[in-house]
């Protein structure tokens, strides 16, 4: 049975390009980038090349990449490092709801040390209302973190409208741009952020690597200690053959980003349609138009996302649910409850996620397997009458 | 994200891809309810009991794989036996039959309340 994979928001495979290109870094090319000699030399070149590829799919200078061991380092050093940097100016941080863990963990860290955080709330659709976040500024306020687009339901923010807010208000802005890198449109510029997450195996390249842009004289305190790396905010030897994975991925897609999306949003909506048509009391999560152009979610009432993953899983799809297993329960999404889905349907999610390899005739067996599969659920759960 | 589905042995596959037993008896002689739909659990067990035998069971589960195949299972181990007997089915028992590994352990532990919860409803009709 040949797999059908749909869960790139989960993560990508590592293009062809790109293991070729980190493949020398990991034997011939050994060498350490700090070193002097001829050996280090080279790594340094190739870093900085990379750094230059990375700076250039968010319009930014390599100046202000500081690479990470990925997307969660590099949310936990904009939020723990830029709080921590600014504490004795203020200790008032503003988030939403529906942020990813790795942001929501940091937020939650800074609690426990004394910072006080506002999680705004989320509109049906997902989107933070900006005059929420004009409202929640206080004096103390030091830092905004608003991602760019959902990871769960694909929703895009009004991030320049927050930007323009944090700005008017000499506040740091932050942004986890993990799910829209590459994908959508970035610009540091246009966006107008201070700091910008990413990560390079949401865009085919591999996985421990990503980076977080620092714009210029923002100050963040690191939070590893140790040697110089990094302009001294990220100590430890780096990362070479994930760093010049991450620099290949980021140059490749940076000219793919137009038609891929394109071809993306037209399957996206295809799908979303054939399932419309298929199975009776769905629902679309996330907002119809300002979405990421892979991401389809969708609420299945009666039924659990687990199950129907499973099953999925046992006709060769991988597909994800926003409801996670714990030892006692199974624990519904905290970005559907946020955006007001009961906790009914917040159980019945599934996302689909597509990417760059996704083919029509692929969404084909899901929109032929998934009819049955609900069917099949709803004529076993009790919540189907 | 959920995920980790080869926690599930072959056994709770089987019983999920086809579960034995699916359906409600009306008036039966004992009802079990369990769950909360709101925590992503629910089990439903119906008992058709005649001169002290449970003479048949059917089910409704709605959760993850384990709780659909562990509700399944019960209608399956419960059949034939006194409704005292059935009260003897430990969780140990659900577990062992399903090979459930420690995460899931909490469906057995439903399992057993939801047999409990049908016997009880049969002794209180009786009387």
């Amino acid at each position: 049975m040949e797999r059908v994979y749909l869960d790139y928001a989960a993560t990508t495979p590592v293009r062809h390009e790109v293991f070729e290109a980190m493949k020398p870094y990991l034997n011939e090319a050994f060498g350490n980038p700090s070193t002097l000699y001829s050996y280090g030399e080279e790594a340094r070149d190739a870093m900085e090349e990379a750094r230059r590829d990375v700076a250039a799919l968010v319009n930014s200078t390599s100046g202000d990449i500081v690479f990470t061991s990925g997307g969660t380092e590099a949310n936990n050093l904009a939020i723990k490092g830029a709080a921590l940097a600014l504490q004795g100016t203020g200790n008032h941080v503003i988030t939403s709801a529906v942020e990813h863990h790795s942001v929501l963990g940091p937020c939650h860290s800074l609690e426990r040390q004394g910072f006080e955080i506002t999680y705004l709330p989320v509109d049906c659709y997902g989107r933070v209302d900006p005059d929420d976040v004009k409202k929640a500024i206080k004096g103390k306020t030091v830092l905004i973190t608003i991602m760019h687009a959902n990871n769960e339901v694909g929703t895009i923010q009004p991030l320049a409208h927050i930007a323009k807010i944090a700005r008017e208000n000499n506040v740091y802005f932050h942004t986890d741009a993990i799910q829209s890198q590459g994908h959508i449109h970035v610009n540091v510029e246009e966006l107008d952020v201070d700091l910008l997450s990413m990560s390079a195996h949401k865009i085919y390249g591999p996985k421990g690597i990503g980076a977080l842009y620092v714009r210029k004289d923002v100050k963040v305190t690191p939070l590893l200690d140790g040697g110089e790396q990094e302009g001294s905010y990220r100590a430890g030897t780096e990362n070479m053959p994930g760093i010049v994975g991450f620099g290949t991925a980021a140059r490749l897609i940076k000219n793919e980003t137009g038609a891929d999306a394109a071809r993306l949003s037209k399957l996206r909506d295809y799908l979303i349609a054939r399932l419309h048509d298929s199975i009776p009391d769905i629902y679309l999560n996330g907002h119809p138009s300002d979405r990421l152009p892979g991401n389809v979610n969708i609420s299945i009432d009666f039924v659990e996302g687990d199950s129907v993953c499973l099953d999925l899983d046992l006709e060769g799809i991988c597909a994800a649910t926003g409801s996670a297993c714990t030892t006692s329960s199974i624990e519904p999404s905290h970005v559907l409850l946020a955006m007001g889905r009961n906790k009914e349907l917040a159980h019945g999610s599934l996302r689909l996620s597509m990417g760059k390899w996704t083919k029509k005739d692929e969404l084909d067996r899901v929109a032929e397997a998934l009819p049955g599969i609900v069917y099949r659920l709803r004529e076993i759960s009790p919540l189907y009458k | 994200m959920a995920g980790r589905f080869s926690e599930y042995s072959e056994k709770v596959l089987a019983y999920f891809k086809n579960p034995r037993n699916v359906g409600v008896i009306k008036d039966a002689g004992g009802e079990g309810f369990i769950g909360d739909p709101t925590r992503g659990v629910t089990m439903e067990l119906y008992l058709k009991i005649d001169e002290g035998i449970i003479l048949d069971a059917r089910f409704k589960a709605s959760g993850c794989g384990a709780t659909i195949a562990a509700t399944s299972l019960i209608t399956e181990l419960i059949k034939g036996k006194t409704p005292e007997e059935a009260l003897f089915i430990t969780e140990k028992d659900i577990s062992d039959a399903l090979d459930l590994s420690e995460r899931k352990q909490y469906v057995a532990e439903l399992g057993r309340e939801l047999i409990e919860a049908a016997v009880n409803d049969y002794r209180s009709k009786k009387t």
